[in-house]
């Protein structure tokens, strides 16, 4: 059914759709819309058998959700950037347990300082969780990965990150197309867990396991992971077979053919980057654009066969490893490891700086004329900004423009 | 389920496979002691075992376990000196149990509900003469029969009984409860023969065919002082009043009278001389903390207005006064005279200052050994220096009570036996002796001592109805259920219930624990927590 | 006849006796007991927390009729009872990590409220979350906090042994005065634990008003089964604190648990106590009242106050704290009190040295 509505609320309407039996949530921002609302249905009656949960912490949210699915119900919480830290315990123990929660991370800088809008660092700082995490382009993508992410989770073991840009999407109102309970309940069956805690077949769950058993412990869960590669091309074609719609995948390529630069992207600036590439177009220039969905289990060799022998590629980064470099550009190199491309990471839109068209438009320029010379390049800076401290400070004073990495090595080593 | 996680989930109690035992350096063991009242016994009674079923209410369990060793309970729950009771653990906590109260109350049961010994299985064709039907023959007699030899009882008196009858007052010791007691003896088979006195022994074995004897005389007859006294002055013995009492209910004497004494049997006859409306004054030589006398008939006889002259001796017996002289007592406790005299208006006294055995015939067995009246017998088989000749009682030991008369008529029993097969007899090895140390008194209740119900000491001192009530069965089940069981398992399954590891297996009502030593650590939480102390932790075999 | 007489030789002080009726006996002294916790564990020898867990939770096996479903937070008794290959739980049992057995334990709470409504079933099991103080004063505060607080329907026993014991005896805010830990040592001017620590988490949950909250030791098995009974006919957050010596930490003989658990409650260092709503409903008042110097002698972990060289001013302030206990809970038998009771610490705090 085609609504109107806004982003958070989309996703509550689906989570409400996949029937779980407990939602938890404590409130960060930019999460607290969607599960407010799946409360209001919960209270309403409209969500039925559903426990709502309003905890004092998100570590405590983490664990719930944890003896939630433990217990056997479809459980599913939300949260974002600081959140996420705290409950960093609890979800290595939730993948560790095999638990497929489904979790919305509305993607959100990391303090300090602290920052309230949107990056990557949250999510992909916890990308060696053992959780899948899945990028959505646009709210429509949001509300039907959500529902995917469910049966992904469910299918493979391993719960789910669904990772929607904070106030971007979450924020914005946007038509969208909410599927029936009847389709949801056709796709979605009533959640049948491998092994749950229950009174006539008891369990130990969460034993120690010492050094004789751990390794093949966690080889079991990289299996789970080269397992849900499969599981989430298979959902993906149920889904849009049964919805018509266009969302999920571990990639979607947009203009790849003949390209000769490709842009990777993680997000909603997906969108902001089609319309330029459409107004490039028609300069003559020809960009891809390769939406990343799956960051986790990354898909290395669907991502190499959508490069193919493009022999350049921009890594657009909302986020790096302070002391290195990018996150997502080796995970690039290492999918077209001995091909001859060069790929290099460009970051911006950190703490919510906006990505517009024009930021787009001056990647493609300058990569296409060469001017990324290094790896690792910061695009939009503000160097008033940052010359009003470095030259007050040191004396050091930055140009306008672009910022690569030997610049800032350089920059300390006057 | 439909797939569980490797490792990470495990199987509900597969811990079993791991055998903590391995770890142990030490090993409970269930240890089972002697306790201190069964040791003290002298009649050797299991009496932990026999309160055991009374606190069950199992009277005749009881009653059974009871005359294993003594078949004459309703009587020493009236008579005897309990010193059981003063060595029992209880004590240490609020009071010892009240074991003779609680062997009275079996005792009468018993005889409420005619409970009888079983009939011998088989005859041996074996045959016992036994001189005596005092406790100590009796209680041989009663021994002899369950192994299924012949016995016949000489018995020199009327009746049956020996002291039992003829020196213990009818207030202590009703007679149709000794009657009924002894009765029972006979109804298995053993012959009684009254009113005579056997004068040669060796002629009697050998023209009856007897294939052993026991010497079971008593000590009957009373020790003589040399009083000077005028014509008139009549000076009694305590046996003679006592048994003339018996015989006759009553005894002529003088209203004034000096019973001269200070054990039981003066007490016996001053209580008794009361009743019959003498006014008895007891003389003893030394004071009432060196009276050999029980504490609690001393007592009642002070209660029934019975006067005692302390530190005293008689000097001299005159016409209708004594002339007492004052004795002091010396660093050792003992009398000595001071010189001072002083007059006691009495009409006439009795001795009662010790008895002795009438070694008369006794002393014509050639070859048997006697020291001072006391016939000489082996500690272990209780035969004397003659072989096939046995003795037991007060004719063959100092330490001359009931108890340790049918003590030592059991134990002869059970010797000559073992002599009639043709083995050697040897007593059972007594183990380690139940101690309160060992024990953990925190979990044993508060529960006072039961008060037998005494009879008014006035309404008493003028009839010779028994003393001292029983107990009510509330009040012995009671007083039975406060017994500690020394050192032995009373199924408190605390042991079970205290292991970290569950590792004590409890094999059932009645049936006890065992250790499970596949998994027991060995910390010793049981032994430590077992309120009677019979787990003891001893170094694992390594 | 016999039904009247109320004295045994032992009375309800065993575990059992064979002369009580099966019913008056502890549920310990039955042949099928649960055993929840079953042998073969790693416990060390005399573990106190192995005989409190089985012991508490034999007792809500009994009270649902086999329905209970387990949280456990990382420590001593996870780590002895599960590690691979072995697990000695009999019933169903998780754990997840060191500070969130309480959110645990209300997602499994909700979970089984959940399935059992979809599933027609009238009773849902009933979810028991457990940990030491360790996980629970401390670091697992905060969610115990909010368990309460929303008066989520779970059962929440710490097993108190007063440190942090399976890493290696380092203090928590449970830790008495004076005690030596691994991190409060018995060296320099103050040795020991520092006063005016702690915390008293029992009077903590009375504070949040939930249905019912009691304190227990292993010594009084009797009193500590009632009180998981009872716990488990009300529904909302309860919370058990049970007094659980550790031979190893605590520097005690391996035979001397319950001992020392029994001192703890007679010398009034431990109030034992029940309360619902936020009122103490009842005490388990001293039978034989000790003092404290004879229990801190059975433990090393306060040797240094049992020796020649022993500061008679810190033996007085425990003292002075056990007879506070007793005041503020009425613990001897005459004892009535009408003031709520106060976190010792308080008045701890309030001494000057």
């Amino acid at each position: 059914m085609l609504k109107q509505i806004e982003g958070s609320l989309g996703v509550a309407e689906a989570v409400a759709l996949c029937r779980p039996g407990v939602v938890c949530a404590y409130p960060i921002s930019p999460q607290t819309h969607i599960v407010e609302n799946v409360g209001k249905f919960v209270k309403t009656g409209t969500l039925k058998d559903c426990d709502f949960l309003n905890v004092e912490s998100e570590f405590s949210a983490m664990s719930v959700a944890i003896g939630s699915s433990a217990g056997g119900a479809r459980t599913y919480t939300a949260t974002a950037s600081q959140g996420l830290l705290f409950m960093v315990e609890g979800i290595y123990s939730a993948s560790g347990l095999g638990l497929p929660i489904v979790m919305t991370v509305a993607s959100r800088a990391i303090g300090g300082p602290i920052n309230i809008w949107n990056d990557h660092s949250d999510s992909l700082s916890q990308r060696d969780s053992g959780w899948l995490q899945l990028f959505c382009e646009s709210n429509q993508d949001a509300v039907d990965t959500h529902i995917m992410a469910f049966k992904i989770a469910e299918t493979v073991g391993l719960p789910v990150m669904v990772c929607m840009d904070g106030f971007v999407l979450t924020h914005a109102f946007e038509r969208l197309d909410i599927p029936s309970q009847e389709v949801v309940d056709k796709f979605l069956k009533e959640y049948e867990p491998n092994e749950y805690l229950n009174t006539s077949e008891p369990i130990s769950m969460g034993a120690m396991v010492g050094p004789e058993a751990f390794t093949e412990v966690r080889i079991l869960q990289q299996r789970k992971m080269a397992r849900a590669l499969k599981v989430i091309e298979d959902v993906t074609k149920e889904y849009r077979e049964l919805t018509g719609s266009k969302s999920g995948g571990l990639l979607d390529c947009y203009n790849c053919e003949n390209a000769d630069l490709k842009l990777i992207i993680l997000g909603s600036s997906v969108g902001t980057a089609k319309d330029e590439i459409d107004r490039l177009k028609k300069e003559g220039i020809n960009v891809g654009i390769i939406s990343l969905k799956s960051f986790r289990p990354f898909p290395y060799a669907k991502l190499a066969e959508a490069i193919g022998d493009t022999k350049q590629v921009i890594c657009l980064e909302r986020a790096f490893s302070f002391g290195g470099r990018g996150i997502i550009c080796p995970e690039v190199k290492r999918a077209m490891e001995g091909k001859n491309c060069d790929i290099k990471t460009v970051v911006a839109g950190l703490g919510g700086r906006a990505i517009y068209g024009t930021t787009i438009n001056g990647i493609v320029k300058n990569a296409l004329d060469g001017k990324f010379t290094e790896e690792f390049t910061f695009f939009d800076v503000d160097a008033s900004v940052l010359n009003s401290y470095t030259q007050k400070t040191e004396g050091v004073s930055f140009p306008n423009g672009p910022i690569c990495q030997s610049q800032i090595d350089n920059s300390v080593n006057m | 389920m439909k797939k569980k996680a490797f490792a990470v989930t495990l199987d509900p109690a597969t811990s079993l496979s791991n055998h903590t035992g391995s770890w142990r350096t030490l090993r409970p063991v269930n240890v089972f002691k002697l306790p201190p009242c069964n040791n003290q016994c002298p009649a050797g009674e299991n009496i932990q075992q026999w309160l055991y079923y009374a606190g069950e209410g199992d009277y005749e369990h009881a009653w059974r376990v009871l005359t294993e060793e003594n078949p004459l309970p309703a009587c020493m729950g009236r008579v005897c000196y309990h010193t059981c009771e003063g060595k029992c653990n209880r004590g240490f906590l609020d009071e010892s149990v009240g074991i003779n109260s609680v062997e009275r109350f079996l005792g009468d049961y018993a005889l409420e509900h005619n409970l009888g010994f079983k009939m011998p299985s088989r005859e041996t064709g074996k045959k016992v003469l036994i001189i005596g039907s005092g406790p100590a023959g009796l209680s041989a007699a009663y021994q002899l029969r369950r192994f299924g030899h012949k016995v016949h009882i000489v018995e020199m008196g009327q009746e049956p009984g020996g002291m039992m009858r003829y020196g213990i007052p009818v207030y202590r010791l009703p007679r149709n409860i000794l009657d009924a007691e002894i009765k029972r003896i006979t109804d298995m088979g053993v012959e009684i023969e009254c009113g005579r006195k056997v004068e040669n022994i060796e002629a009697e074995k050998k023209s009856g065919n007897y294939d052993a004897v026991i010497l079971c005389l008593g000590a009957s007859i009373s020790t003589n002082v040399d009083i000077p006294q005028g014509d008139t002055t009549s000076i009694l013995n305590a046996l003679n009043v006592l048994g003339e009492i018996e015989t006759r209910g009553d005894i002529q004497i003088a209203r004034r009278v000096a019973v001269y004494g200070g054990g039981n049997t003066a007490v016996d006859v001053a209580r008794s001389l009361r009743r019959i409306g003498a006014e008895p004054i007891i003389v003893y030589r030394r004071n009432r903390d060196k009276m050999p006398a029980n504490e609690e008939e001393m007592d009642a006889a002070i209660e029934e207005g019975i006067q005692v002259k302390w530190l005293s001796t008689i000097a001299e017996a005159r016409k209708d006064s004594l002339k007492i002289e004052k004795m002091v007592l010396d660093e050792n406790g003992k009398p000595k005279p001071t010189g001072e005299y002083e007059e006691l208006p009495a009409d006439a006294v009795v001795l009662a200052i010790g008895q002795n055995v009438d070694t008369s015939v006794i002393s014509k067995i050639s070859g048997l050994n006697m020291e001072k009246d006391s016939v000489v017998i082996d500690n272990e088989t209780m035969m004397t220096s003659v072989d096939g000749i046995f003795a037991a009682g007060d004719c063959a030991s100092t330490d001359r009570t009931v108890t340790r008369a049918i003590g030592m008529g059991k134990h002869a029993a059970r010797s000559v036996n073992a002599y009639l097969n043709g083995r050697a007899y040897k007593k059972a090895e007594k183990h380690e002796i139940a101690k309160f140390e060992d024990m953990h008194p925190w979990y044993y209740t508060d529960a006072p001592k039961q008060i037998r119900e005494e009879l008014e000491a006035a309404r008493r001192c003028g009839t010779f109805d028994e003393v001292q009530k029983g107990l009510t069965e509330e009040n012995a089940v009671f007083e039975a259920r406060r017994c500690l069981s020394c050192g032995n398992c009373m199924e408190c399954d605390n042991c079970y219930g205290v292991c970290p590891d569950s590792a004590i297996i409890k094999l059932g009502a009645g049936k006890g624990y065992e250790f499970n030593y596949d998994y027991c650590k060995g910390c010793g939480v049981c032994a430590q927590e077992c309120p009677c102390g019979h787990i003891k932790m001893v170094p694992e075999q390594i | 006849m016999l039904e009247k007489i109320k004295f045994y030789q032992t009375g309800s002080n065993t575990v059992g006796n064979r002369m009580l009726n099966p019913a008056m006996r502890t549920i310990q002294a039955s042949e099928d007991r649960p055993n929840s916790l079953i042998s073969g564990h790693r416990a060390c020898q005399g573990c106190g927390e192995a005989l409190g867990a089985r012991y508490a939770i034999d007792a809500a096996m009994k009270a649902t009729n086999g329905q209970i479903m387990l949280v456990n937070a990382t420590g001593c008794l996870e780590v002895f009872s599960t590690p691979y290959p072995e697990s000695a739980w009999q019933i169903p049992w998780i754990h997840s990590l060191f500070g969130n057995a309480a959110s645990v334990g209300s997602g499994l709470a909700a979970a089984a409220r959940i399935l059992a409504k979809k599933h027609g079933q009238e009773n849902a099991p009933r979810i028991i979350a457990q940990g030491g103080d360790g996980g629970t004063t401390d670091i697992g505060f905060g969610p115990l906090s909010g368990m309460f607080e929303r008066n989520d329907d779970v059962l929440y026993i710490c097993y108190d042994n007063e440190a942090y014991m399976n890493t290696g005896v380092q203090r928590s805010s449970a830790t008495p005065p004076a005690a030596r830990t691994a991190t409060t040592q018995l060296v320099g001017d103050a040795p020991g634990a520092d006063w005016g620590k702690g915390k008293d988490v029992p009077l903590i949950a009375m504070a949040h008003g939930i249905p019912y909250v009691a304190t227990a030791t292993v010594a009084d098995l009797r009193d500590l089964e009632n009180k998981v009974t009872k716990a488990m006919s009300f529904h909302g957050a309860r919370y058990i604190q049970i007094l659980v010596p550790c031979p190893l930490g605590w520097g005690l003989n391996s035979s001397s648990t319950v001992t020392a658990a029994r001192l703890a409650m007679e010398t009034g260092f431990f109030p034992v106590y029940e309360a619902e709503y936020g009122k103490v409903t009842s005490v388990r008042k001293i039978r034989q009242k000790q003092p404290v110097l004879n229990y801190l002698k059975l433990q090393r972990r306060y040797a240094h106050l049992t020796g020649k060289k022993a500061d008679p001013n810190v033996v007085a302030r425990l003292q002075a704290m056990c007879d506070q206990n007793i005041k503020n809970f009425g613990l001897l038998d005459d004892d009535n009190t009408e003031a709520a009771p106060v976190a010792i610490q308080a008045f701890e705090r309030n001494q000057s040295v």
